[in-house]
């Protein structure tokens, strides 16, 4: 089933001005539900103002956008559609502002017009996935640690119960600790909620690591949309746009180049491990 | 992604533009307070004349200039139906119930509308010739006489530069703190006053966060770099008036003293 699905969608910035500069150009795209997809791209490509399409903060200016079937053009729909796809900003601890992390996370759930029992629930439920534990629900959301206030803000999105969870950089300015606990929870949702999961990245090594399906965006364009298998063979048009491959994988399509026997596109390093231990005991045999 | 740009600067590179902002600034105090003097139509057409001489030399286009009229619109309406009705006269032109209006009422109207008028031009035509650093370092430099009596004048000046550097910043975060509410399900534009007005809580209350945030940063950057005020600090642009900006302060002066001459000519 298609959660999310693009027709032709194009966006241009102040149109018609000196400013104009066209965000998107023309992309059809869809997204199946359960799916865990990386947007990778750079900083410019688009990608911010692809995924501002998914929830109806933008609105397309040619083409069309649906969420469950809902085109983000029906302005009677526009709140379900914002519960339906919940988008997670960059660095969004910057938007908490309740006196409490509880409270703080209770906002969607409130504005949702939800029972009190049941802004509760979803509030307690959000706040467990994101592993803070109760002696945080009544501190400020400003006496956490980094890592901490950025999960308070995903739970504020997750206690919506959202049916796609859209996170733009979520390991932004994280130490590598953080960043670590941030990715197996976005990993451990997934499996736990069966929620389709739109990873905004420009760490190929985070893709790597989670997501099943890459879309490279670049210059408004989607030029890549296949699995990390297929997407990280392509080691040199990646490089082309400036982009980066895992840091196995760039080891294997090396060692590729030198033995064709070694298949290319390996992005952990347990499948790399794997496919040298084959070729290995083969050269051991002859 | 909307460009907010402070004052409304519009570069075009002529001789205006090049003038120091100190004339600019000195001048438009001075044309301002000539108009004030003003009281028949000579002086007005003078002073129109003399706006009309340098929109032309900054060559920018007059369109602009009347943008900023359209904002004293309604000011303008007000101030000259008060100026109509409620001036007294010997020469009534019309009576009707408690409604009088008199020549008096009409010229001093006529009057106001001028001067409004050519006040909002006349410094419009300052901010649309100098960048708002140039402004902040005219008046610094304009006021230096006033250190004598403890004015801290560079301090002031400084506030007004990081105060206007800081506005766009702002209004990016605030876009991008509107936008992570709404995605939260903060209805922004509906409902009762009271519900719009709590709805800004969200808003505002990052938006201080990180504001005050900016700020601190943006003070340990500049004390890690040993910023101590005005204390043998040089400057990498020098302001020094060449003998363009003296004919220029010339041309002003003249200018105004006839502008405001013309109360004492008729």
């Amino acid at each position: 089933m298609q959660i999310i699905e693009t027709k032709n969608l194009t966006h241009i910035y102040n149109k018609g001005s000196v400013f104009e500069k066209i965000a998107l150009d023309d992309i059809n795209l869809s997204i199946n539900a359960g799916e865990i997809v990386a947007l990778i791209g750079h900083t410019g490509s688009g990608k911010s103002t692809l995924i501002q399409h998914f929830n109806g903060l933008l609105m397309p200016t040619l083409g069309d956008v649906f969420i469950a079937g809902d085109s983000t053009g029906d302005k009677t729909k526009l709140k379900s559609i914002r519960q339906k796809a919940g988008l997670v900003f960059q660095y969004p601890e910057h938007q908490l502002f309740e006196p409490t992390v509880y409270a703080d996370v209770a906002f969607g759930p409130t504005k949702m017009g939800l029972g009190q029992d049941e802004i509760d629930t979803r509030t307690r439920e959000a706040l467990k996935l994101v592993g803070l534990t109760e002696d945080c629900f009544e501190k400020s959301p400003f006496e956490l640690s980094g890592g901490q206030k950025r999960r308070a803000a995903i739970a504020g999105v997750l206690a919506m119960r959202p049916e796609v969870l859209i996170l733009d950089e979520p390991a932004a300015g994280l130490d590598p600790r953080g960043k670590d606990e941030i990715l197996s929870q976005i990993q451990k949702m997934h499996t736990e909620l069966g929620i389709t999961v739109i990873l905004v990245s420009h760490s190929m090594d985070d893709a790597a690591k989670l997501a099943q399906r890459i879309l490279v965006m670049e210059r408004g364009r989607i030029t890549i949309d296949g699995s990390p298998t297929e997407v990280f063979s392509q080691g040199e048009v990646l490089q082309a746009i400036g982009l980066d491959l895992p840091q196995i994988s760039k080891l294997m399509n090396r060692l590729a180049q030198e033995n064709p026997a070694i298949q290319k596109g390996v992005f952990s390093l347990d499948a790399a491990a794997a496919e040298l231990l084959t070729l290995a005991r083969k050269g051991a045999e002859k | 992604m909307t460009r907010i740009t402070v004052g409304n600067h519009y570069p075009t590179g002529s001789i205006l533009h090049r003038t120091d902002p100190r004339v600019k600034l000195a001048g438009t105090v001075l044309y301002v307070t000539a108009l004030l003097f003003v009281n028949n139509f000579l002086g007005f057409i003078l002073a129109a004349v003399f706006i009309a001489a340098l929109i032309k030399i900054s060559k920018v286009p007059p369109r602009l200039i009347f943008r900023g009229l359209r904002m004293i619109f309604f000011m303008l309406v007000f101030a000259a139906s008060i100026n109509i009705f409620f001036t007294s006269g010997q020469n009534v032109l019309l009576h009707f119930g408690i409604i009088r209006i008199t020549t008096e009422g009409l010229t001093l109207a006529a009057h106001m509308i001028a001067r409004l008028v050519l006040i909002v031009t006349g410094t419009s035509m300052l901010t649309l010739t100098s960048t708002p650093i140039q402004l902040t370092d005219g008046i610094e430099s304009g006021l230096r006489p006033l250190k004598v009596i403890k004015v801290p004048v560079h301090d002031i000046a400084m506030i007004m530069t990081i105060a206007m550097r800081s506005i766009p910043n702002l209004s990016e975060e605030m876009d991008k703190i509107m936008k992570a509410q709404k995605a939260r399900g903060a209805e922004l534009d509906t409902g009762s006053l009271t519900k719009r007005a709590l709805s800004l809580v969200p808003i505002l209350v990052p938006l201080f966060v990180s504001a005050f945030k900016w700020a601190n940063e943006l003070a340990t950057a500049m004390e890690a770099r040993c910023y101590r005020g005005d204390i043998n600090r040089t400057r990498m642009k020098e302001m020094k008036m060449n003998a363009k900006d003296w004919a220029a302060a010339a041309i002003m002066l003249a200018s105004v003293i006839a502008i405001a001459g013309t109360r004492w000519v008729i």
